[in-house]
């Protein structure tokens, strides 16, 4: 599929490309060269048009106006068919594979032609010959469930090589992968491009990434190309100032130092415990730990290695198969009682799904833990609908969150929006307990460090925090403390000052074919 | 029946093998065709409505045509109707598919009867058995060993589906439609057009179930002929972990258990048997109890099924 005598991989282009969402421009005259055989890095925030650019290059979306040149022929691309037909392919930020199947299974579903009955024995020599001569292997007849993150997106770029793809887009390829994994993948991309294999655009908004793996950088914002440069005549702080525009580069949190006295007790402590996953399968495996007053720690890992069925053991959504929650150095069972009691605030994974009402109000929303309390409740039972409305307003204007009206039901709200409403509602008592599962899961740069800003004000104030992140520069930029899970167990841990990025990442990685299958 | 008396208690052990295998037919056909359907990511609860419907069309295709074979075809089509209806009503946006099948499942059954009320009297042209027993003077025996065509069927398909799921395009594109719907489609496929071929399928499958009902064993078309059937044949799917073979070894099971109250009957206990009737029932509870948890999901269920999620 590959050999050293393959013409050069595609070059592609977009002149003066245009597409509106209703009212919203989302690419606005966007010109843009890929040019063959490099790797081209797309960089901007949310919402800066690059998911919407590749998308109409891959036939997803059709553009309004513009041309699309393929090795420098105008090409409509009309579906997603004829983008491959072109040699064109796309690797997703969220995985396109499918668990339950093998590797093998995988590959041959993404054939444009499948015989009607498949023989196995000369697929899987096939498939052998293939991973011979790449970058990277699997063992074809592995289910998809069991492979790490990172193997499966070294799958889905394989995928793509499989099928022949050699203009390759990459969505954040490394927002799943820990650093060692993220230099393995984008490294060996680096040297396909330059042995003249592929092109490749990156989609990200690393600047690490950009500045080390990529040859061409195009920054967009706001629908528009706001600059387009050598990677090797840039800096790190040039591209910053490009991608934000006038205002300026979002500032760190600035986590000052903790203030909690260092002999100050446990607050939260887990004592040995273990829970039984949805698929029947042990997922928390002997976690002990403790969090101090004053202080913020952090729990690095791979989604999928216990951490969602830790929080909801937290949250009182899941039973413990055996060993204790202690708050205060009394036992914890996650009844409404013992989380007003402790002050303890949650914000778990995915707030609109898990912890709020979607069809109800951002007034009522945000009652959901005072609802029978004064001001809201008379004598604990009567809902006074009136104190409703204030109550709620103060929230909004506080925390800034951006609805039509308190009365506007929550899913009508942006998705930054509904994760400040459950925050606003989280902290609008006293805080003691903070558990926060990935707070700034895909919210804009300005959105996350806002909620950043809020989680250390909790920790100044006196509170406890747990943070529990996939996103390892947000772990190490807040935590006082650093724990990783992995494989359902808390495998590492290391005060702020001490902590290694890649030493980290290296345990985030271990004891993962423990807890697949 | 002196045969029976013959034969004492291994009477009662041949009359269960052989009632397993003729009750066993349409458990089969039927939790093959939702295998078949679920394993696209949907479920059709309305497969009961469709084995009622099916019932009466071949039986009265049969009797007025005089041939059961058209019969069992045209019990097949009414079922593939039923199925293309669900699938047509479950492809529009915000759908559920668990409603709309128990919408289906009482449709099915008050257009049967409401078509059927004609041919509730009279006999019709029954399907053929095979007479594998004739080796035997036994005339229990001979009769336990009259096994229809359809069971034999049903078996191949088993075998065939299991194999198919596994090595042939149809397999995996139906398994992929039902294991993450995202990913099919964001390699091209049209996950609606798989799931109303599939749920067809199942519903020309379930159709064949309720034929034989009526066209072979018991061999009548009356009101009460399915007794909720179809409903056991959806439970014996989960049981079953949507494995083609271990729906037909469940059906067995299954088929056994329906037998039991005539074959006690038949050796003369007269007190109770009304007990053994409800074997099959018992047993669709106990299976769900115990092949379910609380705190995890089934394993094996196509990720899609809503009921997965």
């Amino acid at each position: 599929m590959m050999d050293q005598h393959t013409p050069a991989p595609p070059e592609v282009a977009v002149v003066d490309l245009c597409k509106s969402f209703g009212n919203l421009r989302a690419l606005d005259r966007v010109s843009v060269e890929f040019r063959s055989g490099r790797m081209h890095a797309l960089l901007g925030e949310n919402g800066a048009g690059k998911s919407t650019l590749v998308k109409c290059l891959m036939g997803y979306y059709r553009a309004d106006a513009g041309q699309i040149l393929v090795r420098r022929r105008q090409r409509p691309i009309l579906h997603p068919r004829d983008a491959h037909a072109l040699g064109l392919g796309m690797v997703y930020q969220h995985f396109t594979l499918v668990p339950q199947m093998t590797v093998a299974e995988n590959f041959l579903l993404g054939r444009e032609r499948l015989p009607a009955v498949i023989d196995w024995a000369a697929e899987h020599a096939a498939l052998g010959a293939f991973m011979a001569r790449m970058p990277f292997q699997l063992e074809p007849r592995r289910l998809v469930a069991t492979l790490a993150a990172g193997e499966k997106q070294k799958l889905e770029i394989l995928k793509q090589l499989y099928l022949g793809r050699r203009f390759l887009v990459l969505d954040e390829p490394t927002s799943v992968l820990t650093p060692a994994e993220a230099d393995e993948v984008l490294g060996q991309m680096r040297r396909l491009t330059e042995a003249g294999q592929l092109t490749v655009v990156l989609i990200t908004h690393k600047f690490r990434e950009v500045m080390q793996f990529a040859q061409d950088v195009t920054i967009l914002r706001a629908g528009k190309v706001a600059a387009h440069t050598d990677v090797a005549g840039a800096s790190e702080s040039g591209l910053a100032a490009m991608m934000f525009g006038q205002s300026l580069a979002p500032e760190k949190s600035g986590s000052s130092a903790r203030t909690a006295p260092p002999d100050a007790g446990p607050y939260l402590e887990l004592d040995g415990l273990n829970a039984i996953g949805d698929r029947g399968t042990r997922v928390v495996v002997d976690a002990s730990l403790t969090v101090r007053s004053g202080e913020i720690v952090g729990i690095a890992g791979v989604s999928g290695n216990g951490q969602k069925e830790l929080v909801e053991i937290l949250a009182g959504q899941r039973n413990p198969q055996r060993g204790a929650v202690r708050i205060a150095g009394r036992p914890f069972g996650g009844t409404r009682r013992e989380l007003e009691r402790y002050g303890v605030s949650l914000l778990t994974e995915e707030p609109f799904a898990n912890a709020a009402v979607r069809s109800m109000s951002v007034m009522e929303n945000l009652a959901f833990r005072q609802f029978d309390r004064p001001p809201l409740a008379a004598g604990g039972f009567i809902f006074r609908r009136r104190a409703l409305r204030p109550f709620a307003q103060a929230l909004i204007e506080r925390y800034g969150i951006r609805a039509g009206s308190p009365s506007a039901r929550l899913e009508t709200l942006s998705g930054g929006n509904i994760q400040r409403t459950v925050l606003a509602r989280e902290l609008s008592r006293e805080v003691r307990l903070l558990i926060m599962q990935n707070p700034c899961f895909g919210l804009d740069v300005a959105a996350a460090a806002e909620i950043r800003r809020q989680i250390v004000r909790a920790r100044n104030g006196g509170a406890a925090v747990l943070l529990i992140s996939e996103d390892l520069d947000e772990i190490l930029e807040l935590s006082d403390r650093v724990l990783v899970m992995a494989g359902g167990r808390i495998t590492y841990e290391t005060e702020r000052s001490s902590a290694d990025r890649y030493e980290i990442g290296r345990h985030m990685t271990q004891g993962l074919a423990r807890l697949s299958a | 029946m002196s045969g029976t008396f013959d034969l004492g208690w291994w009477g009662v052990a041949l009359a269960i093998v052989a009632g397993a295998i003729r009750v066993s037919t349409p458990y089969l056909l039927v939790s093959l065709g939702e295998t078949l359907t679920e394993k696209s990511g949907r479920v059709n609860l309305g497969l009961e409505g469709t084995l009622v419907m099916g019932a009466m069309t071949g039986f009265a295709t049969s009797y007025l045509t005089g041939s059961p074979w058209l019969g069992m075809l045209a019990a097949g089509v009414a079922g593939a109707a039923l199925g293309l209806l669900h699938a047509a009503i479950c492809n529009l946006p915000r759908v559920n598919d668990v409603a709309v099948g128990i919408a289906l499942f009482l449709f099915g059954i008050g257009l049967a009867f409401y078509l059927g009320k004609p041919f509730i009297e009279p006999r019709g042209p029954m399907l053929p058995g095979l007479p594998l027993g004739s080796w035997s003077d036994n005339p229990a025996i001979r009769s336990a060993f009259d096994i229809s065509p359809m069971f034999f069927i049903g078996l191949a398909l088993a075998i065939a589906l299991q194999w198919g799921l596994k090595n042939t395009r149809w397999g995996l594109v139906l398994r992929m439609a039902g294991e993450s719907a995202d990913a099919a489609r964001a390699i091209g496929l049209s996950v609606d057009r798989i799931r109303t071929l599939a749920t067809i399928a199942g519903g020309f499958l379930s159709g064949l179930g309720g034929g034989f009902l009526s066209l072979y064993y018991p061999g009548n078309w009356n009101e009460g002929l399915s007794s909720g059937q179809g409903l056991m044949a959806i439970a014996l799917v989960i049981f079953a972990r949507w494995s083609p073979m271990r729906c037909f070894y469940a059906s067995l099971l299954f088929g056994g258990a329906s037998a039991i109250g005539p074959a006690v009957q038949t050796v003369g206990i007269t007190e109770g048997y009304y007990l053994f009737y409800a074997a099959p029932y018992v047993l669709t509870l106990g299976l769900l109890i115990y092949s379910s948890s609380p705190s995890r999901t089934l394993a094996g269920a196509p990720s899609e099924l809503s009921i997965s999620r």
